[in-house]
């Protein structure tokens, strides 16, 4: 060989870009959060500034009086979350174990597509079919469970009287089939992904399916489960239009899961229209707080997450 | 262990010591309608290490995998003939392949440590058996991993990430993982392909050491090392028909190590073992 060697390659220029591409990338939806961030919260600072804290803390929100306090907005959109949780996780992961690991593979494809074909309704028309038809069919079960539960002390103040079949317990039911998809085919992706040779060394031990998923497949998938839950509550808690027509639009906090209430994104869809003034920005205070809540979630999240990963599995 | 695979039948044949452990009559194995191995006779002993050799695809992990029921996990995979296990048909119809592979533990060619601690990979074990008490567990864990020669290595990290370890430990996880359970059997698919020479030095030795309380059967494309391990060794290898070519892995000779390295009855070993395979 008579040219000199030359090992500098013209990958080096190739991953330099690549590498000024990602970060620029990384960058822009960073400035763009801090932006939204930014300027939601000055047009929100007339309302912020007159209510001081008392915007978070306080449940009354009178717009003739200048008062507004999101507390009940709060605890709405937190109450219909955590019943979508409770209710669309196990199911989803449910259902993704099913077609993983249980389902004959012929009927793998149709299950997939069936739930994901929940996905691409568009959620008025789960709102509607919630106030049309779900909340007027499901009063007598309502009903039923205050029966039952309504005298236990302490369970017992979660299964109040029931009014209309708007309230929490409905927003919380329709969020829940709203999200499953989205929770089920996140978590399938994630199983998919348990190797072979993972699910045979557990079943070499003598493991009975169920064994072998516990040992195997979940702490393989914990954290893309965490992660598919996450944008699920994430999606529970941003839901505006099904949650607005299903609530019942009260300002109000009570245990009651059949009292009627009201959340932070579906009262700003409920009132922007007539809103002016300080109520207007005290409206876009309700999404800065929405704003703040997912962050605070997500980041709890990735830390209980890490602090699981040093236990157990992962490196 | 000494729970039976169902009840009644293994309690009769709880067998004199130099009774087979495996008697394998005219297995066939297919996968689907491919017929990957066909007629293998072959019984294995008791305190035996036994070593299947043959080039590549020849079914030796197809039949290796025959005797825990872990191709009853491949869909299509079928077999044809007949295994006795200690008397009893490893396919009959009430037998349980979880019960199965209870009794009979293997160890894989990759190391595949499950995504927990090493503490946890080897309780996996001993809790689906129903081991709950932690002095218990722990006793488990330090017998098994000191066993397997790893516990000097691991003993300030058993609650550490077991894929943090080096592809010889984990793999000898893998084989403390297996003697934890206690099983009867051990089937080792080509353990030592990964690991360098003293890792397998390691394995080796630890092998001997099982010898005494278990029977053991080992895959392997090493030569030497079948011949230094094992008490007996079955070569196999790949017929083709010449008219459909149709590639169907056979049994060519299965006698005492020491016979097939020195004096083997098939020229077909013969040139296998001595390199001039071809
Ligand atoms: N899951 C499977 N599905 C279909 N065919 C398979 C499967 N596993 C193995 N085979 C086929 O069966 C034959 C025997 O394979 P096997 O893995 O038992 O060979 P082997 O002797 O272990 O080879 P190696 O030494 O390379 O590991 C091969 O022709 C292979 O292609
Ligand atoms: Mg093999």
């Amino acid at each position: 060989m008579d040219a000199p060697l030359d090992f500098r390659g013209k990958a080096g220029i190739a991953d330099r870009l690549f590498g000024f591409a990602a970060l620029a990338a990384g960058t822009i939806v960073l400035v763009a959060l801090g932006t939204i961030a930014f300027t939601t919260t000055r047009r929100a600072w007339p309302a912020l500034d007159a209510m001081g804290f008392d915007f978070i803390t306080s449940t009354r929100w009178a717009p003739n009086d200048e008062v507004f306090g999101a507390g009940a907005f709060v605890y709405g959109t937190l109450v219909t979350s955590t019943i979508a949780l409770v209710l669309a996780v196990p199911v989803s992961i449910g259902i993704a174990l099913f077609t993983t690991q249980v389902a004959p593979p012929r009927w793998r494809k149709p299950i997939v597509y069936v739930v994901d074909l929940l996905a691409v309704i568009p959620s008025v028309v789960f709102g509607l079919w919630g106030i049309l038809v779900f909340s007027k069919q499901v009063l007598p079960v309502y009903e039923l469970l205050h029966g039952w539960f309504g005298g236990i002390p302490v369970i017992g103040a979660l299964f109040g009287e029931t009014g209309s079949g708007r309230n929490f317990m409905t927003a919380g039911i329709v969020l829940a089939v709203m999200i499953t998809p989205i929770i089920t085919s996140l978590s399938r992706e994630v199983m998919d992904t348990c190797p072979t040779t993972d699910r045979e060394g557990a079943y070499a031990l003598g493991a009975t399916r169920w064994e072998m998923i516990r040992g195997a497949v979940l702490p393989h998938s914990r954290n893309g489960l965490v992660g598919a839950v996450m944008l699920g509550l994430g999606r529970a808690m941003g839901e505006t239009i099904a949650v607005a027509l299903v609530i019942g639009s009260t300002v109000g906090v009570s245990a009651n899961l059949f009292a009627a209430g009201d959340a932070l994104p579906a009262r700003i869809a409920n009132e922007w229209g007539e809103a002016e003034g300080n109520w207007r920005a005290a409206l876009v205070g309700l999404a800065v707080a929405l704003f703040v809540i997912t962050i605070i979630v997500n980041l709890a999240a990735t830390a209980v997450v890490q602090r699981t990963g040093e236990r157990g599995g992962r490196r | 262990m000494t729970d039976t695979l169902h009840d009644g039948l293994a309690d009769d044949s709880s067998s004199t010591d130099d009774a087979p452990v495996f008697v394998t009559s005219d297995l066939s194995v297919y996968y689907g309608a491919y017929r990957a191995v066909r007629n293998v006779s072959i019984d294995i002993r008791q305190n035996e290490i036994t070593s299947f050799i043959g080039p590549s695809g020849c079914g030796k992990t197809t039949v290796l995998r025959c005797f825990n029921r872990m191709n009853d996990l491949i869909v299509g995979a079928r077999v044809d003939g007949s295994i006795l296990y200690r008397g009893i048909d490893l396919y009959g119809a009430d037998v349980s392949a979880v019960e199965v592979r209870r009794h009979i533990g293997m160890v894989f060619q990759k190391p595949n440590p499950l995504p927990k601690s090493i503490y946890d990979n080897i309780a996996f074990g001993p809790r689906i058996n129903g081991v709950r008490k932690r002095s218990e567990l722990d006793d488990i864990v330090e017998r098994s991993l000191v066993r397997a020669a790893l516990w000097d290595e691991v003993k300030d990290r058993v609650k550490a990430s077991a894929l943090g370890l080096s592809g010889g430990q984990q793999q000898r996880l893998c084989i403390a993982r297996t003697i934890a359970v206690e099983p009867d059997v051990i089937l080792m698919d080509e353990p030592c392909s990964a690991l360098d020479p003293i890792a397998t030095g390691r394995i080796e030795e630890l092998m001997q050491e099982l010898k005494s309380d278990y029977s053991i059967v080992i895959v392997t494309h090493n030569m030497q090392q079948a011949a230094r391990v094992s008490d007996r060794t079955a070569f196999f290898t790949v017929e083709v028909n010449p008219e459909s070519d149709r590639r169907t892995g056979v049994l060519v000779e299965f006698d005492s190590t020491k016979k097939m390295f020195s004096n083997p009855a098939d020229e077909r070993t013969e040139n296998y073992v001595t390199g001039r395979f071809g």
